[in-house]
């Protein structure tokens, strides 16, 4: 019995031990890309790497900033290429947030507490294109958007993110648990339909909203893909576009390019570290009987 | 009479609660329908079609030809084991990986756990193109870290050109993906943990079960609906993996996978540039395979 404890504490201590390494792995290049960003070149270019500057210098966003140069946004003031690809990044994630937003957390009401024609299929349909990997459907929705004026237009990337169906489906799981006598009870005060949703249903689902809110602007800002098949001209580029073509572009100077990426990855970061509950709220939501 | 009136009153009812349930969908059925069903049906579609990106071309309907070309098309087939490699190495070892992270940190203090949890969850929040840049520069064949620490320990003899080996590169790329699919899986095994019911770990536990047996005989069968959520999008994300290979091989290196191949044949092939209806093909070939796992998947699941 004695042994069998001493046994599981030292199991427990190992796997402790071995967790703490593995975090630090995982934390490793995230770590170098943002001592990299500081580096000199002569340090990044080291045959042995360089575990932490010596000097911390700026070089790096300078080239960065002085590559190129676009309005800041469209018809604003010149600046760093840079600096408008994050303005349109950021645009691109809050718009495609507050219309997912809206319009599931309408769709998840309705799908959940009321009974219509169509509603089986409706939902069916819903859970099969969440099974479905959304580049399968990339040519003709490109042929879609070109047809509709829209390629290479920052909109082209937020539709298709609106459309998919997760948060509908996650809406729909939070809205399932709306008590329907507070529905029935308001109808009977004579509340229409979107009183009854602007002020029962949206203070009840809050929690859902800021969960797909968080999980939208995070998955929006990195759909690398998404970005990199409707835009096109550099001054449309998202952040991630413009450190790719960069990266081609110059592969050599990796100095710039974690200059770069530090500059991608902190915004959505810090926002992650921040809104870190919801988020983890809303991936378990989710993923409920999914 | 009254039950006359009383039924006429209720199907009155039920139109308005239909009508008022399509507004209430209105908005979210214009992006869903327009920007994901209908390009679906058309993908099948024009599957079936000589469909070019020059529209002068003629784009006549071909029937199976896509496919039955497919089927002899050498490069395809190569992706095609690529991309199951990928996806049967990268879904079970992240299952594992994650299942095992998850039971080490679950009872830990509510700050510990976060800070474990956030740690395994930022590559993904990362975003694919700063994470490949970092990689790509800690592979490189002379100031690559890799090579520095395993040389200097004395696992290489020699510096390996990590990407540009057909040995290696698919490898690395596997690495990334796992960096980058843990998150997810950790977040939901640990909420999956926190919600087994422990009258029953109790019962065990009086009964003489040592931790090993609480675990596998008790706990896990009740987190069976999680490990197949887990095993279903961990696969759809292995199938997608497309920028980690566009950016660090460019399909190079013998890494080249069906979602990159449909890329490169709708848009990179330059002498006959857009065979969007053999492109099409392949991504409903994917489609085929992605929803055959799921359910066997389910299937397997469900006998447990």
């Amino acid at each position: 019995m004695k042994s069998g404890v001493q046994h599981k504490s030292i199991y427990r201590v190992l796997s402790v031990i071995l967790l703490v390494i593995l975090a630090f792995l995982f934390v490793f290049p995230l770590y170098w890309i943002v001592t990299g960003a500081f580096k000199t070149t002569q340090e990044i270019n080291s045959v042995t790497p360089v575990w932490f500057p010596s000097t911390w210098t700026l070089d790096n966003f300078t080239r960065l900033f002085s590559r190129r140069t676009a309005p800041l946004f469209p018809m604003g003031p010149v600046g760093p290429a840079a600096i408008r690809w994050l303005v349109n990044t950021v645009f691109m994630a809050v718009a495609a947030m507050v219309l997912t937003c809206i319009t599931a957390s309408m769709a998840g009401y309705a799908l959940a507490k009321k009974r219509f024609r169509g509603r089986a299929i409706l939902f069916g349909l819903i859970v099969c294109a969440m099974a479905l990997p959304k580049q399968v459907i990339l040519i003709p929705l490109i042929r879609e958007i070109s047809a509709l004026g829209l390629y290479d237009n920052i909109w082209a990337v937020i539709f298709p993110t609106v459309g998919w169906p997760f948060g509908v489906f996650l809406m729909k799981q939070f809205s399932e648990s709306i008590p329907g006598e507070i529905l029935e009870a308001a109808r009977i005060d004579g509340a229409n339909e979107a009183r009854t949703f602007a002020t029962i249903v949206v203070p009840m689902v809050k929690p859902g909203i800021g969960a797909l809110a968080i999980f939208t602007f995070i998955n929006s800002w990195n759909d690398y893909f998404m970005q990199l098949i409707m835009l096109s001209s550099n001054n449309n580029y998202t952040i991630s576009l413009g450190i790719s073509t960069l990266q081609a572009e110059t592969s050599v100077d990796t100095g710039m390019l974690m200059a770069g990426a530090a500059l991608a990855a902190a915004p959505i970061i810090i926002i992650f570290l921040i809104f870190q509950k919801y988020f983890t709220q809303g991936i378990t939501m989710g993923a409920v009987k999914g | 009479m009254a039950k006359q009136n009383q039924n006429t009153m209720s199907r009155a009812l039920a139109r308005r609660e239909t009508i008022a349930a399509y507004l209430f969908l209105l908005p979210s059925l214009i992006f869903f329908l327009g920007f994901v069903v209908i390009p679906m049906v058309i993908c099948i579609f024009t599957s079936l079609t000589s469909s070019n990106m020059n529209a002068s071309a003629a784009s006549g309907f071909v029937g199976l030809a896509n496919f039955i070309r497919l089927a002899g098309d050498a490069t395809f087939i190569d992706a095609l084991i690529n991309t199951f490699v990928i996806v049967l190495v990268s879904v079970p070892t992240v299952c594992a990986f994650s299942l095992w992270v998850s039971s080490v940190i679950y009872q830990m203090n509510g700050p510990t756990l976060s800070l474990f949890r956030c740690i395994f969850y930022l590559p993904v929040v990362t975003g694919s193109v700063a994470v490949t840049v970092v990689w790509k520069w800690m592979y490189d064949n002379y100031v690559g870290v890799f090579n520095y620490v395993l040389t200097h320990v004395g696992l290489i003899e020699r510096n390996i050109n990590w990407l540009g080996d057909e040995k290696y590169a698919l490898w690395c790329i596997i690495l990334i993906l796992f960096t980058t699919s843990v998150g997810q899986p950790i977040v939901l095994y640990v909420s999956a943990l926190g919600n087994v019911d422990q009258s029953l770990v109790e019962a065990a536990e009086v009964d003489g079960a040592n931790s090993m047996q609480v675990f596998w005989k008790i706990k896990w069968p009740q987190m069976m609906p999680t490990t197949l959520y887990i095993l279903v999008i961990t696969t759809i994300n292995s199938f997608q993996c497309f920028a980690l290979i566009q950016l660090l091989t460019s399909g190079g290196s013998g890494t080249n996978t069906v979602m990159y191949y449909i890329y490169y044949t709708a848009f990179k092939l330059t002498e006959q540039a857009g065979h969007f209806g053999y492109a099409n093909a392949m991504g409903v070939v994917l489609a085929i395979f992605i929803g055959l796992l799921s359910a066997v998947q389910f299937k397997l699941a469900k006998e447990k």
